[in-house]
């Protein structure tokens, strides 16, 4: 088995008994790249220059008996709206093309502070605005299992660094899906926690009322150990919880004996593909056969959740994007006389596509005339969907939907068409306008090959509920050892 | 959900977005359809509820208004596409 097949505490536990050095772990993950990178194309831009010496440092520190932290020398990769200083946050956006931020994101202080190996900052629809990293202004990325599908989005780089084995983890963020929706496309294991568990300082603002960092991994336990290093109070995030530190890793039990798992009958009608829906229903019999109580229940403003999601996340877009005005950073245009063609033009030329479309929408309906009818009514729906989650979790312990209703589409086929590019995000959105967290893990292949997901949800900072009936899944399925992406053409 | 080419200019113009004349055509369309969309949040029962901006528990949270310097003016300034004596640098405004 090659080292960029192991997961992190697979290498973990080899360096522990020397078996293998962080030098070797380095050079096969920065081969890995250098062979498939081509065909994949999850990187803006790539960071491994001095890695192998940085892993031969660490390497001679552990030989010395110095003491090292846990994760030194594991290689990681970054998606491109986390600021990075010294490297490129270009966000997937001619406007920020040259950007290079001034100081790290907190969870860089963390993952820096683990002395972790950065190998380069990943692909995405530009500034995480999409389902499928079609929308990013450099590149598009293809999914591993098939090259001419997508690898979904926003945080498709990410995903498809993880399962091409060109990182062993990466980071991305999550407003609406753009973790799990390409976790569930690539076949790799996607966490948004709870709002407010992991500090959004250094992300580069979306929608901030629903943005989340969190881990892309090969597996579950992966999962927990990446959330053990990122989350925790941040003073320089004023909606970062006030939780108290967990080890995540404590979850990692196989046991869901009476475990109560709520099925929303609304993910599972129309539009949901059959393959998806039976390979989520599978995975609901399986929880049945480990002791787990299986109940169908409803979240009935599921039909509305996507359009109140569109609403919240463009209001708070056009608002966050107002800060790009071509005087500070980003980019400027070379057309002006006066500055509000600076001001226009620079926002005119640097954003793309779906970027404008979303701010002109976000825009529209916090507009006067129209505030009380998209934006006002749309926040008194997410206090609906919050109700509807709290009371759901007085009876349940989780939830089960499929992550996605479909596996990847072939690049090209949505990108043209908005509303039906939105539609793939209809299972993960609510979550987000909750502020819940979620898990997405591979539970199957469909008839041509292609990577399933389904969606485990928690209440509010019930991370552990999550990660520990995903890891008894996981262990009792085994996902990665049937499954392997196949890079066809 | 009918929208006409001149709402489009003026939210463009809130925005600070010019758009092509293409472009117009295109977003009166996209708007049209993801507005009926969006509207649809208009057949959910809110009677006697909230709005709900924050997700967090404590709406209000207090710091000491302390000013703490970035101290890198050099790093700060790199960024910017056009500068000079330390200074962001924009065409003249004041005729």
């Amino acid at each position: 088995m090659d080292l960029y097949d192991l997961t992190v505490h697979e290498l973990l536990d080899k360096l522990k008994n020397k078996e293998i050095t962080l030098e070797e772990i380095n050079k096969s993950y920065i081969e890995r790249i250098n062979e498939k990178e081509n065909e994949v194309k999850a990187f803006v831009t790539i960071t491994d220059e001095d890695a192998v010496e940085k892993a031969k440092k660490i390497d001679d520190d552990i030989k010395n008996g110095k003491e090292v932290s846990k994760l030194s020398g594991i290689p990681i990769g970054i998606k491109d709206n986390i600021c990075t200083k010294n490297v490129k946050t270009t966000c997937s956006s001619k406007m920020l093309e040259n950007f290079v931020s001034p100081y790290d994101a907190t969870v860089m202080n963390k993952i820096n502070k683990e002395n972790m190996i950065m190998l380069g900052k990943l692909n995405m629809d530009e500034f995480a605005m999409g389902a499928s990293t079609e929308y990013s202004y450099f590149k598009k990325t293809s999914n591993p299992w098939d090259l001419k599908r997508v690898p979904g989005g926003s945080s498709g780089g990410s995903a498809a660094a993880v399962a091409a084995g060109m990182v062993p983890w990466a980071l991305g963020s999550d407003t609406g899906g753009s973790i799990r929706q390409p976790s569930a496309f690539c076949g790799t294991v996607g966490l948004k926690p709870t709002y407010g568990l992991v500090s959004r300082f250094g992300l580069v603002a979306f929608a901030s009322s629903l943005d989340q960092i969190g881990p892309i991994t090969k597996d579950v336990t992966d999962s927990a150990i990446l959330l053990n290093i990122i989350a925790g109070h941040d003073e320089m995030d004023s909606t970062s919880a006030k939780v108290e530190k967990k080890d995540y890793t404590k979850s990692l039990i196989r046991d869901v004996k009476g475990l109560k798992i709520g099925l929303p009958k609304e993910y599972f009608g129309e539009g949901i593909n059959p393959e998806v829906k039976n390979a989520v229903m599978n995975v609901a019999k399986e929880y049945e056969k480990m002791g787990a109580i299986v109940e169908e229940c409803s979240i009935s403003v599921t039909d509305y959740a996507l359009a109140t999601y569109y609403i919240i996340a463009c209001a708070e877009a056009s608002s966050n994007l107002g800060r790009f005005d071509g005087i500070r950073y980003g980019y400027r245009t070379e057309n002006f006389s006066n500055l509000t063609d600076i001001y226009k033009n620079s926002r005119s030329e640097g954003f793309g596509k779906e970027v404008k479309r979303r701010i002109i929408l976000g825009t529209y309906v916090l507009s006067s005339g129209y505030y009380d009818a998209y934006y006002k009514k749309a926040l008194k729906v997410r206090q609906v969907v919050k109700n509807e989650f709290k009371k759901l979790f007085e009876k349940y312990d989780i939830l089960l939907t499929p992550t996605s209703p479909t596996v990847a589409f072939e690049i090209g086929t949505r990108s043209n068409n908005p509303l039906e590019m939105y539609l793939a995000d209809i299972c993960t959105v609510s979550i987000n306008i909750g502020g819940v967290p979620a898990i997405s893990i591979p539970c199957g292949v469909d008839s041509n090959g292609m990577p399933i997901g389904c969606q485990l949800i928690g209440n509010h900072f019930e991370e552990e509920k999550i990660l520990k009936a995903a890891f008894t899944y996981e262990q009792e399925t085994k996902f990665r050892e049937k499954y392997k992406p196949t890079f066809k053409k | 959900m009918q929208i006409n080419r001149e709402e489009i200019i003026h939210i463009a113009k809130l925005a600070n977005l010019s758009l092509t004349d293409e472009e117009i055509d295109k977003y009166t369309n996209d708007m049209e359809e993801i507005l009926t969309f969006a509207n649809t949040v208009n057949n959910v029962n809110t009677d006697n509820i909230d709005e709900l901006a924050s997700l967090e528990e404590n709406y209000n949270v207090f710091r000491k208004d302390e000013v703490k310097a970035f101290g890198n003016r050099e790093e700060l300034l790199k960024n910017a596409p056009s500068q000079e004596d330390g200074m962001f640098k924009i065409p003249k405004v004041i005729k």
